[in-house]
């Protein structure tokens, strides 16, 4: 088994598309971070209006940690569609390719081959995190410096020490992982139906953006069914940044809000990887191969 | 001997089509094993179940002895497969293919002997070269290294002569010779063309329509007194009363307007242009066929004659 992921992740690593997502989130966390440093001050202020005018912000608000949040939450929506570039193509770009018959000749199972390239599909979403984490975080840390993490939100503003925000990004990139793992396996699952990658890739992409809508809407329909939608539960990554109180109303540092919140949604998550990865065995395992 | 392949009463249906009905053969071990049958004809599906990419519809397959499906693993570890057109990763080089796929098969081999294995089909000098850059038959012969990388009993080749040039198919043939003289292996080689396989194979099978039709020895089936001579002449006429007075007589097929059909034994072929000659009949030319040829062109040609009508 670990030979074959050592094979299928060489095969992920030496094709092109694949640095694709590499270079586009480069791209886009390298522009974030020249717009703020060029004109952060005036967003900072845009971002804190409500607020200066009942406290004093001591300190700097414009910090490593604000700049990764906002670079956070602009990825987690985009990278899926990047994620399904790579993991709708396992299935569906061999048969195209007409590999998949090659493959299928080998002595190894049908199940030990599939589960190789999903665990390859995640191993790239963990490099991707790791690239983000390393782009997004570590060099927002070197060039802003850090401080506390002012989390503004339309109903109250979360402000959490800096010697407490970095553990919360640890376990934020931890549940971002198994959040994009989730797409992957929707693109995996979409892939083994497909003898071309485009359909999946196409597929993918469209049940991520039609769930997130679906989930963002404020429509009384769409708000009862959000839960059943996997997407709500990507975006619960945000909960490691609230903090419980007091009786009082003061925040308690070292705490998380709502942890089994967050728990049910990795749980939620977990189902769905199992469900999609164990389906995709199953059929396959029965499927003629003829492409 | 031992029996690497028997087939048992196989078929394979999607939906309503019968693609392979009932079919059973079997392969001994060291045979160059031709299968035969037309476009469409079954030999694709058969192959594709011999190799577990299609699950039969109904019947088995034991492959050296066991059951395909029981020991998958086992069996497959001594098959290498060429399926039709050598399908490769096109962004991978030649060796990183091999290497890739030699790894797949269970077996860990040194960067020599990998190259030892593309210096055997004689693409070792664009190991490094990606795959996109090669020509269809070099795909076809590091296909085969790929095939042979792991040393398997049994070699599977499917229409391995397809889109290859005239020099392709040469080179082809004799490393199918070469696997089976040299190197001891049994080959299942499948193909349209009659003549590419009766120059490799020793024994045949000719399937049309998913069923079989005959199967035997090269030798038996191309039996010396099977060959049809056709003699074309501007006086049919003659050519059939002096041939008629002959002991030639007895063994005059069909006569048409310009043409007349003999069988006899294909060393007999220059004796029976010479005693025309002699008998200053007005031959235009003579052309032998074995009568396998013809049956396979006749069957061929129906099943073709019905495809165009239903077009």
């Amino acid at each position: 088994m670990w030979k074959l992921l050592q094979i299928e992740v060489f095969k992920i690593f030496k094709r092109p598309r694949t640095y694709i997502a590499f270079i586009a989130i480069w791209a886009i966390v390298t522009l974030i971070q020249v717009a703020i440093y060029a004109d952060g001050a005036k967003y900072m202020d845009f971002v804190l209006r409500d607020v200066r005018e009942s406290f004093d912000i001591i300190g700097r608000p414009l910090n490593g940690y604000f700049v990764c949040f906002v670079i956070l939450q602009t990825l987690l929506i985009h990278v899926p569609l990047l994620v399904a570039l790579v993991s709708a193509d396992m299935i569906a770009g061999e048969a195209n390719m007409g590999t998949l018959r090659l493959l299928i000749t080998k002595p190894i199972s049908r199940t030990k081959l599939l589960l190789s390239k999903f665990l390859a599909s995640s191993v790239y979403v963990l490099l991707l995190l790791v690239w983000i984490a390393v782009t997004g975080l570590f060099l927002s840390m070197a060039i802003f410096g850090t401080d506390g993490l002012i989390n503004a939100k339309s109903y109250e503003i979360i402000i959490i020490n800096g010697n407490d925000v970095f553990w919360r990004y640890l376990l934020a990139f931890c549940f971002a992982a198994l959040a994009l793992i989730t797409v992957a396996a929707l693109g995996f699952f979409f892939s083994i139906f497909a003898e071309n990658s485009l359909g999946p890739i196409v597929a993918t992409m469209s049940v991520v953006i039609v769930f997130t809508i679906l989930t963002t809407l404020d429509i009384p329909l769409f708000q009862s069914m959000k839960h059943f939608f996997f997407t709500s539960h990507m975006i619960a990554w945000k909960g490691f940044f609230e903090m419980k109180t007091d009786a009082e109303g003061i925040a308690i540092p070292g705490t998380i809000r709502n942890l089994p919140a967050i728990l049910k949604s990795a749980g939620v998550l977990l189902l769905h990887i199992v469900l999609l990865v164990g389906g995709a065995i199953t059929i396959f395992n029965r499927k003629d191969v003829l492409s | 001997m031992q029996t690497i392949i028997r087939v048992n009463h196989l078929s394979k249906t999607f939906g309503d089509f019968t693609a392979v009905n009932d079919l059973s053969f079997s392969v001994q071990e060291g045979n160059v094993y031709g299968f035969l049958g037309q476009n469409g004809a079954g030999k694709s599906t058969t192959i594709r179940m011999l190799l577990t990419l299609i699950r039969p519809t109904a019947g088995e397959i034991e492959l050296f002895g066991y059951n395909l499906y029981s020991h998958r693993k086992e069996i497959l570890r001594n098959i290498g497969a060429v399926i039709e057109r050598p399908d490769l990763y096109k962004y991978l080089s030649g060796f990183e293919n091999l290497s890739l796929f030699a790894k797949m098969s269970g077996v860990h081999l040194k960067r020599s002997q990998l190259m030892d294995q593309l210096e055997l089909v004689g693409i070792a000098n664009r190991s490094a070269d990606k795959v996109k850059t090669y020509s269809q038959g070099m795909k076809q012969r590091l296909g085969l290294a790929i095939a042979l990388v792991h040393n398997p009993q049994l070699i599977v080749l499917d229409e391995p002569t397809n889109g290859l040039d005239p020099q392709g198919i040469a080179d082809m043939r004799n490393l199918i010779l070469m696997l089976s003289r040299k190197m001891k292996k049994t080959v299942f080689v499948s193909s349209h063309l009659l003549s590419e396989v009766e120059q490799v194979a020793n024994r045949m099978l000719i399937i049309d329509k998913g069923k079989k039709l005959v199967e035997g020895t090269v030798a038996d089936l191309f039996a010396p007194d099977e060959t049809i001579v056709h003699i074309k002449t501007v006086d049919t006429q003659s050519c059939r009363l002096v041939l008629a007075e002959s002991s030639y007589g007895e063994r005059i097929q069909e006569v048409h307007a310009n043409e007349l059909t003999v069988k006899i034994r294909r060393e007999e072929v220059p004796e029976l242009t010479a005693f025309l000659v002699g008998k200053n009949v007005p031959v235009l030319g003579i052309a032998a066929r074995h009568s396998l040829e013809d049956y396979f062109l006749k069957i061929t040609s129906s099943n073709q004659h019905v495809e165009a009508f239903t077009n």
